[in-house]
């Protein structure tokens, strides 16, 4: 299957180029990605083997978002895409053509924090600060998912909206492994940026 | 600066910065993602190269040879450099195995080769064409069949722990066969990997014979001599900076593969090399808390006295290797006249046990506290009380030997008051809340306090501004935070006039992150160069520095006052000083002190454990920032629910390896484990550990906290497991009826 439909879709990207080929013809094939990462269009020659994460450590050096697995199971890479968190090592650069893409850089500055960002500060929500942008930025998401009524594991009533409730926190926020064990102040953070967020809504 | 007299009144004293709940100063960098961990070092050398570690696919043997030619020929690759390339390193400092080079294979995933390319994707294509042909052997991987014929072993994790292949007090046989009440059972802890969110990860440069690593080590002077001498170079000739680590937990301790495979790819590749461990190589190649098999005595009283106790261990480990030193808690922890404590050390072909956070005690305070729970409830005394009743001040081995300070009595009585211990059921399995069956459990948490030798250097500028340079590294502990606050009072400026650098081997050596001696050890280094720094300013300004005040950015004597910035007009001054340690740790015992209570829910249908409340009170001196010292007691306590629950590495005993090597497929606690945790610090001081009269309290929060999980389980169903962790599987086929 894959022999037969990869060419046919390597064909509908644009930009798709192959270097010169070496002597194992085994050159890498390259495509021009354009981005708009934290809000800065952003045009790169990526090897379709380039993962977003790697995209951003490596070629656009924003290395806020961190490779801890490098294969999906601790969230340390965790960035936020047209608007929805994912795992950004689990997914290839080519593949966001096009993309909104907002990473720990592009929430705050360390003289000009995220309120999130202040709140991991105040209620010391990190400690070695290896996860905490997948962190921020998983919670940034998690509050936003919950807002919008998405539910979860934890959701008791499927005919309600989710509470923003430490129990639903903490469920959404599993994907992101934190070893130092910062757990208890994480939820601490985001509950007091939730209800400073509902405030100044209201 | 030496410390050999217990503190007096001292500057720290004031309390004006230090002991305040400050935010950690590197907090904005670590939110923003702008805190630079190893491999993200981009500004340090140009044109960095990709390295791609390779892992040996045997666990014994001998590598025959290594086809390279496919890797070498494809595309963007640089070097290649396979163990066969070059002869069979030396060790480093405190490692047991080999990281690289010659044909053996020590254990599974040992590093075979590197390929290095210009991009990641090519330097990892490659690495699937390098082909190597093995020559393997048998090996021994079971640590129960290798436990009956295991010697015994004389060790020191190097942490603290330092227990002898057997110490006697008294007859313990004797006097354990003639105790009304005895418990002898035997408990198994399994193979635990640090697990750290941040791999190993290194980028080196070579400047003709000089090289520089920017790394992920928690102890640079160790990581400085180890390298010189695993690639046989003068230390002078070798720079190791760390300013930021992603988590160690003792997995950082030593110089890894990633560190010496980038060192030889820069050179083969003749250009700056980066290297990061992938995390499925993390578990095998670099090294784990080594699976015991321990077994505990205890004879008392019918009235709750201990006359008897007696700890034993066995635990695996590579050839040369030392045993996890599960047993020395019970040297210190309660009284009892007759006592013995045993080591073995059975040789395996598994990857190297080395030192996890609380090397010894995490595991040896499963079974201890385990174990006194179970006595105290064939004593039919409450486990609080019954602990409380077998405290000692004085080290049980040496009677003239006092502790420093030991307030176990306190964590525990307080600790049951906020809990809530009173309402408690003594017998088992009697709490219901819906679905789940409700137990309360408690241990003592232990562990010993280290002073190390720690330097600094402290500049102030013309501005006013206090810099301190140390090679001390902040592995999430907070050193950062604590060194400015430290700097902050002794020079009397507010924090935010203090800058700290940290983890560059061009810094003086510091004591380094380990045996939760960092803390303590550190800042007094700082103290010793501030004071000196102190001495400068006075004479600087004409003062006789006995009469100096330094508070509110001023040098105050007598009617004088001088801003502190004037002492720098003529000149940045400069002061350096370590602090180094007398026999005063010798002469008393100092340890750290914490009570845990658990309280856990089990279902009544499927025997899933959840926790619901957890509660540390501790006692560990003077507590320099409440708010980073709570995070590293909540850390231990999270880590210790794993270690109770969930964590093991599971090994292959025929293949011969960890097999669950990534974070899929070893457990740890993820959000929805852990509870909102509470912790409570004692109101103390040790004027006996350093000018700072702190302790540590890193691993303090470990110990102890997965017996408590444990002994709440018990509570909770009435039934025993003494084989951690405790999945439900083990629980199961024993629950009561759900009815």
């Amino acid at each position: 299957m894959a022999g037969a439909s990869a060419p046919a879709s390597l064909a509908a990207l644009p930009g798709i180029a192959r270097a010169v080929p070496g002597p194992g013809d085994d050159a890498p094939v390259t495509a021009r990605v354009a981005l708009t990462v934290n809000g800065v269009r952003r045009e790169i020659d990526l090897d379709l083997r380039t993962s977003l994460l790697d995209a951003m450590r490596e070629h656009l050096h924003l290395t806020g978002s961190k490779k801890g697995c490098d294969h999906g199971q601790c969230g340390a890479c965790t960035m936020i895409v047209n608007g929805r968190r994912i795992n950004g090592c689990l997914t290839l650069a080519v593949m966001h053509q096009g993309a909104e893409i907002t990473t720990i850089e592009g929430l705050g500055q360390p003289d000009a924090l995220h309120p999130l960002q202040a709140a991991f500060v105040t209620h010391d929500g990190y400690q070695c600060g290896y996860c905490t942008p997948g962190q921020i930025c998983s919670g940034v998401a998690v509050l936003e998912e919950i807002r919008a009524g998405i539910p979860s594991h934890a959701t008791g009533d499927l005919t309600r909206p989710p509470e923003l409730s430490e129990a639903e926190i903490r469920e959404r926020m599993s994907g992101n492994l934190c070893r130092c064990g910062a757990y208890s102040n994480i939820v601490e953070a985001m509950t007091d940026y939730a209800e400073q967020a509902s405030g100044s809504r209201a | 600066m030496k410390f050999d007299t217990p503190a007096g009144q001292n500057p720290i004293d004031r309390l004006r910065v230090v002991g305040c709940p400050t935010d950690r100063i590197d907090g904005k960098y670590k939110t923003t993602g702008t805190a630079a961990y190893a491999y993200e070092r981009h500004d340090v050398a140009d044109h960095q190269a990709y390295g791609y570690v390779l892992g040996a696919t045997i666990p014994k043997g001998r590598v025959r040879a290594v086809d390279t030619a496919a890797a070498k020929a494809a595309a963007g690759v640089i070097a290649v450099v396979t163990t066969l390339d070059v002869p069979k390193l030396g060790l480093g400092t405190m490692n047991y195995a080999s990281l690289f080079g010659g044909d053996r294979i020590q254990h599974y995933h040992q590093a075979v080769a590197v390929v290095v390319a210009e991009t990641f994707e090519q330097a990892r294509a490659a690495s699937f064409l390098v082909r190597i042909d093995y020559a393997p052997e048998a090996g021994r991987f079971d640590l129960a069949a290798e436990a009956p014929h295991a010697p015994p072993a004389k060790a020191d994790s190097g942490e603290g722990s330092g227990a002898d292949g057997a110490e006697r007090v008294g007859d313990f046989e004797g006097a354990f066969a003639q105790a009304p009440v005895q418990l002898d059972a035997t408990y198994t802890t399994s193979d635990e990997s640090h697990a750290m969110m941040e791999p190993h990860a290194t980028i080196a440069a070579w400047d003709g014979d000089r090289l520089t690593l920017w790394t992920s080590n928690q102890m640079i002077a160790w990581a400085k001599g180890s390298i010189a001498k695993i690639l046989g170079i003068p230390k002078q000739n070798v720079r190791v900076d760390s300013p930021y680590i992603g988590g160690g937990f003792g997995g950082k301790l030593f110089v890894r593969a990633d560190a010496v495979l980038a060192a030889l790819a820069a050179k083969a590749a003749g250009r700056p090399v980066k290297v990061a461990l992938t995390r499925p190589l993390v578990a095998n190649n670099t090294t784990h808390r080594p699976a015991t098999i321990q077994r505990v005595r205890i004879g008392a009283t019918r009235d709750g006295t201990i006359t008897a106790i007696a700890h034993e261990s066995v635990s695996g480990n590579v050839p040369g290797g030392v045993p996890e030193t599960a047993v020395d808690q019970t040297k210190l922890l309660y009284a009892g006249a007759n006592r013995l404590t045993a080591l073995r050390l059975a040789e395996l072909d598994l990857p190297e046990g080395n030192a996890m956070r609380a090397p010894g005690e995490a595991p040896g305070m499963l079974a201890l506290e385990v174990a006194m729970d179970e006595m105290a409830s064939m004593l039919g005394i409450d486990p609080v009380e019954f602990r409380i009743r077998n405290d000692t001040q004085v080290d049980p081995n040496q009677p003239d030997r006092p502790f420093s300070h030991r307030d176990l009595v306190g964590c525990l009585r307080l600790g049951a008051e906020r809990f809530g211990w009173a309402a408690r059921n003594p017998a088992p399995g009697q709490a219901r809340d819906g679905q789940w069956l409700v137990g309360m459990g408690v241990a003592a948490g232990f562990r010993n306090n280290l002073v190390m030798k720690s330097a600094a250097r402290v500049r102030l500028d013309a501005a006013g501004t206090v810099t301190v340079e140390t090679d001390m590294t902040d592995i999430g502990t907070g050193s950062y935070t604590i060194i400015a606050q430290t700097a902050a009072e002794m020079m009397g400026v507010p924090l935010d006039r203090v800058v700290v650098r940290l983890g560059d081997s061009d810094h003086p050596a510091a004591a380094g992150s380990g045996g939760q001696w960092g803390a303590n050890s550190a800042t007094a280094g700082v103290y010793a160069a501030c004071t000196k720094l102190r001495e400068a300013v006075a004479q600087r300004l004409g003062i006789n520095s006995a009469d100096a005040d330094f508070a509110g950015g001023e040098v105050r004597a007598g009617n004088l006052s001088v801003p502190l910035a004037q002492a720098a007009q003529a000149g940045e001054l400069v002061a350096e000083d370590a602090m180094e340690y007398g026999d005063l740790a010798k002469r008393q015992q100092q340890s750290t002190f914490a009570g845990h209570f658990v309280e856990v829910g089990v279902d009544v249908d499927t025997a899933e454990v959840r926790v619901r409340r957890m509660l540390a009170v501790c006692a560990a001196g003077r507590i320099l920032n409440p708010k980073s010292a709570r995070s590293q007691v909540i850390g231990g306590m999270t880590m210790g629910v794993g270690a109770a629950l969930m964590e093991k590495l599971s090994v292959d005993k025929k293949r011969g390896f960890f097999v669950n090597h990534d974070l899929a497929g070893y457990e740890v606690p993820v959000h929805a484990d852990i509870p909102h945790q509470e912790v409570i610090f004692l109101d103390e001081v040790d004027p006996t550990s350093s000018p700072m009269k702190a302790k540590g309290v890193g691993e303090l929060g470990l110990c102890g906290v997965g017996a408590a999980v444990a002994n709440a389980i018990t509570h909770a169903t009435g039934i025993r497991v003494r084989d951690f962790p405790l999945t439900l599987d083990k629980l199961l086929a024993q629950m009561p009826d759900a009815a």
